[in-house]
């Protein structure tokens, strides 16, 4: 194999508990009720088209975008809205969600619902964007960009590289491990159906060498479809954030403030890719993903099919856990957000539940900075972390803007190797709401 | 009860007391060469360091900045036996401890503790002995391997003594006299010669650095850019003059320019952050310990180099950034 590809700047190696790597995908089943944000994306919340009393079958379109940077959201199973009205999200802030009453399991005409492998891709590159408008479909790695409008090139501007993100560098998760092991074919002939939407003949899928599994099966598979190829990255933290994948796999920097596209790149997580293929291919919308639960001390963790708007209780009850957990983090331990309701429900994006142990979660009381300078060497954005939480702490929030504040992308990798356990993250964090707010 | 806090929610193991912990394991090599070198006296002063900015940064910390004491971080530890590797082994304790006081009460306590001085402590305790008691601090002890009473007070003269001394000869029988008394190579690489307790033996120093680095605690680029530009001024004087004072391995083996390289300036708190702040700083050690050791009244410059230096720190802090992502690349 040639060489592992890499970003250059900073990064960090996190312990990787993948102990779900091998645990095969599994119907979730469908909870009695369900919780469905209208936001489960950036952008606008989507226009509720549904009413208390409505009976829905899985896939109605129940939320309607509203605006370009917006997203169609579609019920996740069939029965009746019960109730439609504000309750806390994984974030602990208050979301609007509709709420639905399962019955039975009855989907909409549309759907192909064989397990046929369609290949041939008949939409023109249009009607494409259009489907994956209609299906909802969002950037599943996590931060929920629509796709309808990742894909749609600005004017003057070309794509000449897709890279599908199998990357997965948060530690624990697996969803999109076992996704590519399990649907290899079916995202391939999403990166084909992306070809063909952008008119370009080319794509790159990007995983990261802790999976030999998942590059096995889809070297294999490459071999019969011209055109897709494999970068094989060393394992580093955060290479699935997207500015430092197109820097591992083609050496471009996207200059701060600038897009993807500006240096001819699009980037889509493997699992977004799949549900294209199942959007384009099958009719079949947006309302379920692949979740890995994991954690310390659970009987059966696992990666499962999960409708959108299952409760995490009802996930964890799955995984049954054999201790009381300590934290409790929707996603990843890097990025993701520790729930503060177990009654929040799985989104676009959640990409796993994570359960630790009292004793794995401890919150670290801070010590003085000894100017090691680790932040500074870890940031893959090269800015100085250690400066900016000076200037947050007296602060000057114009200065940390000088050094580029900005530019931060939130990754944790400052506060992950602090040795003073200064919580630089949360300066940067807090510096870029200030900024903002001031606009 | 589940807890709840930002992302992120897992850490890397190294605290502040882990990398200390580590320090103090690459310095225990050369602490046994000492021991083995100069015997018990070394290990009492070492002892005496030890305790002394134990007990100065506790007392600081508990009754005058009033903070719950920072010793546990073990950074006293490494300030104590940095500064008695830089004394002889036969210092008086009363002078040892007022080597600890300045070390840790003026230059770190005063400003705030750890991660806040500016100058290294260790140097500046070393620095503050110099100045007060320079005869104590210079009369050097003649290692005497494995004899642990060693109280014999034959002082010895050190490389840098001898070739200061050898430098300024008038006539060529009094040169070759002075030469004579070099030790070999050998002799310098292993430590049996006259010096400040720690300093002596290259090999012991770099075993405790390659420790440090496997750890990756600290990275090559500051003793290397350090030694690199003082050994690159030295050639280029040695082979410029012929002077045998110059010679670039006697050089780089004598003194305290190895531990001040592997140790010193490689201190977190007084050296830049970024790689490009380090490269600048080790140079600029790496020039003033060769203008003062060629060209200034003392034989040696290691500390005067590297504190001149901590000096600038802050102002190389400013200046040499790391390069933001997406920008100053074609």
């Amino acid at each position: 194999m040639s060489k592992l590809k890499t970003f250059s700047v900073g990064g960090i190696h996190p312990d990787k508990h993948k102990i779900t790597s091998a645990c095969p995908i599994e119907d979730a089943g469908i909870p009695e009720t369900v919780f469905v944000p209208v936001k489960q994306h950036i952008g606008a919340p989507a226009k509720i088209l549904v009413q208390k009393g409505d009976r829905v079958k899985t896939g109605t379109l129940i939320a309607d975008a509203d605006g370009i940077v917006s997203a169609d959201v579609h019920s996740p199973v069939s029965g009746e809205v019960i109730k439609i009205e504000e309750q806390t999200g994984e974030t602990g802030y208050l979301e609007t969600m509709i709420t639905i009453k399962t019955e039975g399991d009855e989907w909409e005409e549309s759907i192909d619902r064989t397990p046929d492998l369609v290949s041939d891709i008949s939409a023109s590159p249009e009607e494409i964007v259009n489907i994956i408008r209609s299906a909802g479909i969002v950037g599943m790695g996590g931060a929920g960009y629509p796709t309808p409008v990742k894909i749609s090139v600005p004017a003057g501007k070309k794509i000449d590289c897709i890279i599908l993100n199998g990357i997965e560098c948060e530690p624990w998760l697996t969803a999109d491990d076992r996704l590519m092991q399990e649907k290899g074919e079916q995202i391939i002939i999403g990166a084909k159906i992306l070809n063909k939407a952008l008119g370009i003949q080319k794509a790159v899928i990007a995983i990261d060498e802790n999976k030999p599994q998942a590059i096995e099966t889809l070297h294999q598979l490459t071999r019969r479809y011209v055109g897709v190829n494999i970068a094989v990255c060393r394992t580093k933290y955060p290479q699935g954030a997207e500015r430092q994948l197109i820097a591992a796999v083609t050496g471009r920097e996207v200059p701060p403030g600038c897009l993807p596209v500006d240096v001819g790149c699009l980037v889509q997580n493997v699992g977004t890719v799949h549900a294209i293929y199942e959007a384009v291919q099958k009719h079949k919308p947006l309302f379920e993903r692949i979740v890995t639960v994991s954690g310390d001390d659970l009987e059966n963790p696992g990666n499962f099919r999960v409708r959108i708007g299952t409760p995490a209780s009802y996930l964890i009850d799955k995984a049954k856990p054999l201790g009381t957990p300590g934290k409790i983090i929707f996603g990843g331990p890097m990025m993701g957000v520790a729930a503060t309701n177990l009654a929040a429900p799985v989104t676009k994006t959640t990409s796993g539940i994570l359960l630790l142990k009292e004793d794995s979660v401890n919150i670290f009381e801070p010590t003085a900075c000894i100017r090691c300078g680790r932040c500074a060497e870890s940031c893959p954005q090269g800015l100085e972390p250690f400066a900016i939480a000076g200037f947050v702490r007296r602060g000057e929030y114009q200065s940390a803007k000088k050094i580029h504040v900005l530019d931060c992308m939130e990754c944790g990798c400052c506060s992950y190797i602090c040795p003073a356990k200064i919580p630089l993250t949360d300066y940067c964090k807090l510096a870029k709401y200030e900024i903002r707010k001031k606009k | 009860m589940l807890k709840i806090s930002t992302a992120p929610h897992c850490y890397a193991p190294a605290d502040t007391r882990q990398i200390m912990r580590d320090v103090i394991i690459a310095l225990v090599p050369a602490g046994i060469a000492a021991v083995i070198l100069f015997g018990l006296a070394a290990l009492i002063t070492m002892a005496t360091a030890v305790a002394g900015c134990v007990f100065f940064e506790y007392a600081c910390s508990r009754w005058w900045l009033k903070t719950a004491p920072s010793t546990g971080d073990l950074s006293a530890v490494v300030t104590g036996l940095l500064l008695a590797y830089n004394l002889p082994c036969n210092m008086p304790v009363w002078m040892t401890l007022t080597g600890c006081f300045a070390a840790v009460v003026v230059a770190k306590m005063a400003f705030g503790g750890i991660g806040k001085n500016l100058f290294n402590p260790a140097l500046v305790g070393r620095v503050f002995l110099f100045i007060s008691f320079p005869v104590q601090m210079t009369s050097w002890v003649r290692p005497h391997l494995f004899d642990f009473m060693n109280v014999d007070a034959t002082t010895a003269a050190t490389t840098l003594g001898i070739l200061k001394h050898a430098d300024a000869a008038t006539s060529a029988t009094r040169l070759t006299a002075d030469l004579s008394e070099l030790p070999n190579y050998w002799e310098m690489f292993l430590g049996y010669t006259g010096g400040s307790m720690g300093e002596v033996s290259a090999l012991a120093l770099l075993i405790g650095f390659g420790w440090l680095l496997w750890r990756r605690v600290v990275s090559w680029h500051i003793p290397v850019f350090y030694l690199g530009s003082f050994l690159v001024l030295t050639g280029i004087t040695w082979l410029y003059t012929g002077s045998p004072a110059a010679e670039p391995l006697t050089q780089l083996l004598s003194g305290g320019l190895l531990l001040g390289a592997l140790f010193m300036a490689t201190d977190y708190t007084t050296s830049p952050m970024s790689r490009k702040g380090k490269i600048i700083f080790a140079v600029g050690c790496g020039v003033l310990t060769f203008v003062i050791r060629r060209y200034s009244s003392y034989p040696e410059g290691v500390s005067f180099a590297i504190l001149i230096m901590n000096a600038f720190v802050p102002l190389i802090d400013r200046y040499a950034r790391p390069r933001i992502f997406g920008t100053g690349r074609k």
